[in-house]
């Protein structure tokens, strides 16, 4: 098995073990591109099925292509989707002119956390890799969030040998990271493998593309002349731009991100 | 696979830990072995620049790795990280484990994931009480391959002979310990010194740099000899098929493999490997890989059986003995029930023998007390709860450790050093769940070389309701009606015109006046309901929660059904 074989055989294994032993299931799904390959990697797992429904926290500012998108998507591969919003927040004007970082907790963070609750879902599987940021670096694959969705980030559980967290009190839920192992490029090269189909945002045009999806107001657009997978990835074995540059939340203060992540945020 | 990525497609991949006390420098080493590699995202330094700024902390390289504010602020790392670093050689996973006695059970966590182990050990201290205890670790981790690095060279005065002295010492621990070490390097990450390149300061060093010293660490392949061991994780039904699936922890799987699925014995065929894709559709899978496997027969499979092949089985057994490490705030203790958890499989356990309780950092026994306590390690006999197949350590990693779940959380793990396979089961009766094993029409003969009384195993197949059984052998003759009262399965059959009639388990029997033979062919000697309940009675007094025995030897006559024969092989 070369490298990408054994990081999707990995990740196959640790959908199932979410599937087999978590309750209530739901993927947090944003269309971009490590959602995509999420999407793929259940196909693959499920032997084609989508055993558990697709969970869109729109925040109402994301860029109007990724709805486009998100819908077609779903209806292609015929997805049981929810999208859900913070909609109390939203019609008492919250957005990222309140501070990027209270915009982030009311909309994507509170958000999620009440559609957690909604459904009452025991595993809600997120796409976060180790290679994203510092407190991404830390995760477990099957980490723990509490009744009031916070993450003890210090005190983690331990795990090992394949042996995950799935004992956890009522009320509780865990979020599945099948992808934390892989890094950006290794997404770019399984794309590349696998044929997957991305949404054009990723590719240039007028000189200029986005490296990481996100709201609108907030996601910023790199230079680059990559209009395919392969420029793509050319283009990211000679950067040395960190992927979340562009992502206005990350750099609001050293430890936004942690934070932002204690509380709940993906 | 496209051209394009071929060279990256062959590229190897080794992941590695660095371990040892806290403080000795395993981040820092790290975070320079990033730096001067080029291998940081623009600005990351400068964000660390900022941070130190700041907080007026001073300026650290481990910030790198130690990403949370709690870590930054105490200088230490709490949880471990792992991040991807490539040489010209190959690419590597480089996991930062913490030192701190306290977060013991996070360095596992990552050296759970290592192929080989660096020991960063400061040069002014010398070995220290973690430097011990992770090696320990490392070594009940089954990880064969160590290296050390001898750090804060600059401390003293970049002596070889201080150098020398602590590869010495690391040497003599490790082998104690079982562990080889591979190469040792000294270095200064503070400085950067030995770390990419060679450094005058260490200039009587004609050994590796660090850099150097990764690429040369072997990476062990997987053997295509080792026994296939597929756990079952789950098995679907979503459509009229039923698949089996799991991942290849050993071995390798093919189309039309003869396979026994452990515990049971249930034999079959490998029919094929399911895909969603077509591109995907292979006849054979290797070791790592999560596979969907369709076979002959429609058996009610459950996960944690393990499928094999039929000629290399893992044992099944109840009871066992393992090497244990107690990561649990509270002690591990002895009669206490926990939730054992191996490979996929699950089992209620009790640990019924504590002995050789040690420290895990001088290697010096303690004193037992029934328990075992935080970052403690002893030697244990585990008694499960319902039977599990399993396999030494020494033979298949990935079925020969398991943990133990304390409450909710992971608080133990341990590696199976000895088990006794149970005997097989060959032959016996079946009714929906109901099972029961026998060796009733097994021929027995007495071996004249040997002097033991031996059978001639032949593959019986299962008896299910209604089938006939063969009454008379060579060695033994059954009347037409009778009950066959199996004792270690709890279970009659209920022989009736040479057909099974029912199977019951004793708590429904009752006695009908037909004779009672037990499960090896011998007259059971029970005349009445009230002998029955007799014998019941006597059996719950000596029978404990997790075997069934036989009944005293004063029940039984031996010579009513059977004759045994006398032989020179075994195919007379
Ligand atoms: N003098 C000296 N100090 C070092 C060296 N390497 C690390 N240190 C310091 O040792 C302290 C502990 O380092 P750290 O990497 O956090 O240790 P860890 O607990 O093993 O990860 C920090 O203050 C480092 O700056 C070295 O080579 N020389
Ligand atoms: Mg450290």
């Amino acid at each position: 098995m070369n490298h990408l074989q054994a990081l999707e055989a990995y990740s196959i294994f640790i959908l199932r073990e979410a599937y087999k032993k978590l309750g209530r299931l739901g993927l947090l799904w944003s269309i971009g591109k490590d959602s995509t390959v999420l999407l793929w990697l259940t196909k693959k797992a499920f032997l084609g099925h989508c055993p558990f429904p697709f969970v869109h926290v729109d925040t109402s500012y994301k860029i109007p292509e990724m709805i486009i998108h998100r819908d077609k998507v779903a209806k292609e591969m015929d997805l049981e989707l929810i999208v859900h919003q913070n909609v109390l927040a939203l019609e008492s004007g919250m957005g990222p002119d309140k501070g990027r970082l209270i915009c982030c907790k009311a909309l994507k963070t509170d958000a999620l956390n009440e559609v957690t609750k909604k459904y009452g879902f025991d595993g809600l599987i997120v796409g976060v890799r180790r290679d994203e940021e510092g407190s991404r670096s830390k995760e477990r694959i099957f980490s723990e969030r509490n009744q009031d969705d916070e993450w003890d980030y210090a005190n983690q559980p331990p795990e090992l040998w394949g042996q995950f967290k799935t004992e956890f009190p009522r009320g509780h839920h865990i979020r599945v990271h099948p992808l934390l192992q892989w890094s950006e490029i290794d997404i770019w090269r399984y794309v590349e493998n696998e044929g997957i189909e991305l949404i054009d945002l990723y590719f240039a045009k007028n000189g200029q593309r986005y490296r990481s999806l996100g709201c609108a107001p907030c996601t910023g657009k790199i230079e680059s002349q990559a209009t395919s997978v392969s420029q793509i990835i050319n283009e990211l074995e000679n950067t040395s731009v960190s992927e979340r540059a562009g992502r206005a939340q990350d750099q609001e203060d050293a430890y936004a991100m942690q934070k932002l992540r204690r509380d709940g945020y993906m | 696979m496209n051209n394009q990525n071929k060279s990256f497609q062959t590229r190897e991949k080794l992941k590695l830990v660095f371990t040892g006390h806290v403080d000795h420098g395993k981040s820092t080493v790290i975070g320079r072995l990033l730096l001067d590699s080029g291998a940081l995202p623009q600005g990351a330094v400068d964000k660390i620049r900022r941070v130190s700024a700041e907080t007026g902390r001073p300026f650290e390289l481990a910030y790198l790795l130690d990403a949370f504010e709690e870590e930054q602020a105490q200088g230490i790392t709490i949880d471990t990280t792992q991040l991807q670093f490539k040489t010209a050689f190959r690419d590597y996973v480089i996991i930062d484990a913490p030192g701190h006695k306290e977060f013991l059970k996070n360095m596992i966590s990552g050296a759970s994931d290592a192929e080989a182990a660096f020991l960063v050990v400061d040069a002014e201290r010398g070995l220290e009480e973690q430097s011990k205890r992770h090696a320990h670790m490392l070594a009940l981790l089954g990880l064969q391959q160590s290296a050390l690095i001898v750090n804060k060279m600059d401390l003293v005065g970049f002596s070889q002979q201080v150098y020398q002295q602590t590869v010495e010492a690391a040497r003599y621990f490790l082998s104690s310990l079982g562990l080889k070490l591979s190469v040792a390097v000294p270095l200064s990450a503070l400085m950067g010194l030995n770390v990419t390149v060679k450094a005058p300061e260490l200039s009587w060093h004609d050994g590796p740099t660090l850099l150097e010293a990764l690429d040369s660490l072997k990476k062990s392949g997987h053997s295509h000899e080792a026994p296939l061991r597929l756990p079952i994780q789950d098995v679907f039904k979503f459509d009229d098929r039923r698949v089996l699936v799991g991942r290849v922890e050993s071995g390798q799987i093919a189309v039309s493999d003869s396979i026994v699925i452990s515990p049971g014995g249930k034999t079959a065929q490998v029919v094929s490997l399911a895909s969603w894709l077509p591109r995907d559709q292979k006849t054979k899978a290797e070791t790592g890989e999560s596979v969907a496997v369709i076979i002959s027969e429609d058996f009610f499979n459950r996960r944690g059986e393990i499928v094999s092949r039929i000629e290399r089985a893992p044992k099944t057994v109840n009871r066992f003995r393992a090497s244990i490490f107690w990561m649990g705030r509270r002690p591990l203790k002895a009669e206490r029930r926990y939730k054992l958890k191996l490979s996929t499989a699950e089992s209620e356990c009790e640990i019924v023998k504590l002995f050789n309780l040690i420290d895990s950092s001088t290697l010096k026994p303690l004193q037992a007390q029934g328990e075992v306590g935080f970052n403690e390690v002893a030697e244990v006999e585990i008694s499960l709860q319902k039977e599990l197949a399993l396999d030494l350590f020494s033979q298949c990693q990935a079925t020969g450790r398991f943990v133990l779940v304390d409450d909710l959380d992971v608080a133990g793990g341990g590696i199976v050093t000895w088990a006794e396979d149970k005997p097989q089961v060959k032959a016996g009766f079946v009714h929906g769940e109901l099972k029961a094993r026998c060796e009733l029409f097994q021929e027995y003969f007495y071996d004249l070389d040997r002097m033991t009384f031996n059978k001639i195993e032949s593959s019986v197949p299962f008896y299910a309701v209604g089938d006939p059984v063969p009454l008379s052998g060579e060695s033994y003759l059954y009347p037409e009606f009778f009950d066959i009262v199996i004792f270690r399965d709890q279970i009659v059959v209920k022989i009736r015109d040479g057909l099974v009639g029912a199977l019951s388990p004793f708590s429904e029997y009752r006695y009908e006046g037909y004779p009672l033979v037990n499960g090896r062919g011998f007259a059971v000697k029970v005349n009445s309901e009230d002998d029955w309940l007799k014998l019941n009675n006597e059996l719950l007094l000596i029978n404990n929660r997790e075997r069934a025995v036989g009944p005293d030897e004063k029940w039984l006559d031996f010579n009513v059904y059977r004759r045994i024969r006398l032989g020179r092989d075994r195919h007379l």
